[in-house]
């Protein structure tokens, strides 16, 4: 099975290939009305396990409503939705068990929900308060969580991709039957990048699922600008690595797929790809309108396939779900995401020290001078200052406090 | 203690630590069996095993991304640059995710246990690209620490403190000096401090800095002063980046002269940030400007190399020019 050369059948004339004999089908399970194919077999999903994948669905969509709206009344500096993408990324988190590293691209905010991040911990991030881990120091959405083993997003494109296969090969020393999933959208697949971690994933054989989401831009290109053939899919065969192609608005199809890449990966250390084929129904970002680069009408295609609504009537005909149930459980989502929104843009802003920790494991004696330098710039001008100003010396009264813990900070390596 | 050479220091310190901590893995191109172009693995996957010492495809980026995300997860990733001219299609993973894990993330997740060792420099007649001296890209940084050793007993143990660094370390090694480098070196496991400067040789007169092979150049040179009648510090920064200001101004302050030397060119050089800091902390007791003795402004050439280097010559000259000022 394992060959380092080809062991094909030498020809006498000049034979070319260039894989379009090879149609990658795509797999899934439930039809957009959201019964069966017929032949689609008995789902692995479980009662609990469906209800807490639909429940993270539908929370990420009022989340996203919620917080494109703030950021159209100016209350957010910038917001990105997952809208249309919630079954590929949510149906691969529910596939994995919760200590499962994940290292998304920047819209997986639905793997988040799925793990329990509270709306509090959204919020503190997207309002770069005083709460936020990461203190305020990235743009809206660049979540982070070690507890729910979630990588903290990274702005540059693809640089997980690689990461993901280094964390997973310790995964695979430390032998303690994890993986990790990397999450990335197809534009990324571009990058080197990703090249480098297919391959070292597959020489080495780490247990890393590859997740593309598929989901036809990346910002305004469409993907028949982004690569000539069969999809990203098709690249694992270069790499021998396993692949598969999925219908990415198919939750029950995500799962199950995920759910054997990660059997695969985890008890066979065989690195998987799929290709999620779905739809950013959605913007690119706040900052973009696509109106500019594609139709209504292709847009009004794919809110036909909308993920939520196939997952929702699957559970409804089973009696795992009701609608009134769905009402209630909507109204009380928004009305938290609203309350816990005001009370996270009242929150202070961070402490001034933390532009200066976290650089290194200690701050050097030179970067010190330069922030004391500007603690007394800001004493004597706090008119200008307004942001940081007002707090100086209750963030004095906080650092004292986080020193006193911080002495097992080093401790804390996983 | 035991002769060796710096590369022998080099794999006796990967050894020492792969030994003392089993989180310690090795890895990069050719440096499995074969130990490295250099052999700084040498016999490393024999005692350690593949899964420890291994082959990587040719993949800088991939490499650094690869020791990111095992680093992020707890191991130990030693990740070996076959030559620091070819670091370059790794500055994305390094400067934008090594440098910036930590803080991005509120230490949520860091990469602390990262080292990337590269050979670097020029006098081996490697010609366009296997002669560079990138510090100063790194440098620009922050989150990075880059560390150069010269000689084997400091490789030794600057090595070993890298590895156990909480911060992401460069450690650049001066590859001219692999194997004309020899000195007795500890068989135990030691560690020199990062971040601090040290003074090899004391002087009245005037203050000379240098890191890596510019070492010993400096030291000719300071030879030759001395003969002329000049008494002169000698420091080995060590560590370029958190670098040790104390020690530099301490020193300056009692010679009111320097001349920094490295190999790299000289526009945005770290002589100029040295230069800047000094000017600014001794101003009142400098009694001539800071000089600088470097590469020229060029591409690293082949056959003129011995004209493009640094070499004791031009140290000397600016020692004089300082001096006479």
């Amino acid at each position: 099975m394992k060959t380092t050369r080809s062991t094909a059948k030498p020809v006498h004339k000049p034979v070319f290939a260039n894989g379009d004999d090879i149609q990658i089908p795509v797999f899934t399970l439930l039809k957009p009305d959201g019964t069966l194919y017929a032949g689609a077999g008995q789902s692995s999903l479980e009662r609990d396990t469906a209800r807490r994948l639909y429940r993270a669905m539908l929370y990420t969509r009022v989340l996203d409503e919620r917080m494109m709206a703030a950021q159209r009344q100016g209350r957010l500096s910038f917001y990105m939705q997952c809208t249309g993408e919630e079954a590929a990324v949510v149906g691969a988190t529910a596939a994995l068990d919760d200590a499962d590293m994940i290292m998304a691209q920047y819209r997986e905010q639905g793997a988040l929900a799925y793990r329990g991040f509270t709306t509090e911990d959204f919020m503190d991030q997207l309002f770069g308060n005083q709460g936020d881990p990461a203190h305020g120091r990235q743009m809206p959405i660049h979540y982070g969580s070690r507890e729910l083993y979630y990588l903290t997003i990274s702005s540059p494109l693809a640089t997980q991709i690689p990461q993901a296969t280094g964390y997973a090969y310790g995964q695979k020393l430390a032998g303690q039957g994890h993986c990790t999933l990397a999450i990335f959208g197809e534009g990324a697949a571009s990058e080197g990048d990703f090249h480098a971690a297919l391959n070292m994933a597959s020489v080495h054989k780490v247990p890393v699922i590859f997740l593309c989401r598929n989901n036809g831009y990346a910002i305004s290109t469409p993907v028949t600008e982004q690569f000539a053939g069969d999809g990203v899919a098709a690249r694992a065969f270069g790499y021998r690595m396993q692949s598969i192609r999925v219908d990415g608005n198919d939750a029950l199809a995500v799962y199950e797929a995920t759910r054997e890449a990660r059997r695969l990966a985890v008890e066979e250390n065989e690195p998987v790809l799929i290709e999620a084929m779905t739809y950013r129904l959605a913007a690119h970002s706040s900052s973009d309108d696509p109106s500019g680069y594609r139709s209504k009408k292709e847009e009004e295609a794919w809110r036909k396939k909308d993920p939520l609504r196939r997952l929702q009537r699957w559970l409804l005909d089973r009696g795992w779900w009701e609608e009134d149930e769905e009402r209630e459980l909507v109204e009380s989502l928004r009305r938290e995401v609203l309350d816990t929104m005001k009370r996270a843009e009242k929150r202070r802003p961070p402490a001034l020290e933390t532009l200066v920790t976290d650089v290194y494991a200690e701050v050097p004696p030179a970067l010190r001078e330069q922030f004391d330098e500007l603690v007394a710039h800001v004493r004597r001008h706090p008119e200008a200052y307004p942001r940081s100003a007002p707090w100086l010396d209750a963030d004095q009264a906080d650092d004292a406090l986080r020193d006193d813990t911080s002495a097992h900070a080093g401790e804390a390596r996983p | 203690m035991s002769r060796m050479n710096l590369l022998q220091a080099i794999n006796n310190a990967l050894d020492t630590a792969m030994a003392a901590d089993p989180r310690v893995l090795c890895f990069g191109e050719d440096v499995g069996v074969f130990g490295g172009v250099f052999r700084a693995t040498s016999h490393l996957q024999e005692k350690y095993g593949r899964e420890r010492c291994f082959n990587t495809p040719l993949v800088e980026q991939g490499i650094v991304g690869f020791a990111n995300g095992l680093a992020a997860q707890g191991s130990v990733p030693v990740a070996e640059i076959q030559f620091a001219d070819y670091i370059f299609p790794a500055f994305d993973q390094i400067v934008n995710e090594s440098a910036k894990f930590r803080y991005r993330s509120g230490s949520l997740f860091d990469v602390g246990g990262l080292t990337i060792r590269a050979p670097y420099g020029g006098g081996i007649a490697g010609g366009h690209y296997h002669s560079q001296s990138p510090e100063a890209y790194f440098a620009h940084t922050p989150g990075l620490t880059v560390v150069v050793p010269r000689n084997p007993h400091q490789a030794k143990g600057l090595l070993l403190a890298a590895i156990r660094s909480p911060d992401p370390v460069i450690f650049f090694e001066p590859k001219r000096l692999y194997r004309a480098a020899v000195g007795e070196v500890p068989d135990e496991d030691y560690q020199l401090p990062l971040r601090q400067a040290e003074v090899i040789k004391a002087g009245e007169d005037i203050t000379l800095l240098a890191w890596g092979a510019q070492v010993e150049v400096v030291e000719q040179a300071a030879e030759m002063a001395e003969e002329a009648g000049i008494s002169c510090e000698i420091i080995d920064l060590r560590t370029i980046v958190p670098w040790d200001v104390e020690t530099v101004a301490s020193s300056v302050l009692k010679t009111g002269r320097l001349v920094v030397s490295h190999e790299a060119p000289l526009t945005g050089g770290f002589a100029a940030e040295i230069a800047a800091t000094i000017q600014s902390r001794c101003f009142l007791y400098l009694e001539s400007p800071i000089a600088r003795v470097t590469g020229l402004d060029t591409p690293f050439p082949l056959t003129l190399e011995k004209e493009y280097m640094p070499g004791p010559l031009k140290v000397f000259e600016a020692i004089q020019q300082t001096m006479d000022f």
